[in-house]
């Protein structure tokens, strides 16, 4: 059974919700993490429940979580509307770009032409793999 | 209740408990290094994903897959000869710091390696 198609925009917004709750995650979480410090230094000093208790008493973290799961459900909510061979390629492939971008404004990450490259080839070869 | 009994399931219950293990080293990885290199370096599950599938499921992959496969293992390759954290000017400002500073961002990289 196909899906029916939705037009053009609303298969783009779909895609454009997907992709910015999903980079919002990312940035909102990794910004979380680099607060907390380095994880394997806090087990060292206080143990795993130290680690766990230094992540989830971070309310940034928890942030990050709340737009991880967004993203998964407008994820299962597009994947309704359009064919699984179009939206989890295009939205797992454009994160990868958005988060370079986001990265770079938000977390300022020092995003120079490797890594650039590397988020272009990543994300043209998760399209492929995953078409 | 059916949901409960899903959870128990123990091929549920084992994929849950390795997505639980995938998300906590991704959150220890993260403490550490940038999210635009621990992002692209993650990506090569989606390679390895493809390679169980076509060695312990024996599906055919397609020549598109294959390139995609060669593309993001040559992307993670990329980003992974790079510094896997940003310098930043605060790290240095306290001299007394630059050394254990210094000292946590080697260990980083030889973590990286």
């Amino acid at each position: 059974m196909t899906p029916p198609h939705p037009g053009a925009w609303a298969a783009g917004g779909m895609i454009a919700a997907v992709v910015l709750t999903s980079t919002a995650g990312e940035v909102l979480t990794a910004a979380a993490m680099k607060s907390v410090g380095d994880l394997d230094e806090i087990r060292a000093r206080s143990g795993m429940k130290g680690a766990i208790r230094a992540v989830v008493t971070c309310p940034l973290f928890f942030a990050g979580v709340f737009f991880l799961s967004l993203s998964f459900f407008s994820l299962l909510f597009a994947l309704n509307h359009l064919s699984l061979s179009f939206a989890a390629p295009a939205s797992a492939s454009l994160t990868l770009i958005t988060n370079a971008i986001a990265g770079k404004i938000f977390l300022h990450e020092n995003v120079d032409r490797r890594r650039w490259i590397s988020a272009g080839l990543v994300c043209v070869g998760v399209y492929l793999l995953a078409h | 209740m059916s949901l409960i009994n899903a959870v128990f399931t123990p091929w549920i219950g084992a994929g849950i408990a390795l997505l639980i293990g995938f998300f906590a080293s991704y959150l220890s990885a993260l403490s550490w290094a940038d999210l635009t290199y621990v992002l692209p370096a993650t990506a090569f599950g989606n390679v390895i994903v493809a390679l169980f599938a076509r060695f312990w499921l024996h599906e055919t992959i397609s020549w598109q897959r294959w390139a995609g496969i060669v593309l993001i293992t040559v992307g993670v390759g990329f980003v992974t000869q790079g510094p896997s954290l940003t310098e930043r000017p605060s790290d240095k400002a306290d001299p007394s710091d630059a050394q254990t500073g210094a000292q946590a961002h080697e260990a980083a990289e030889g973590r990286a390696r």
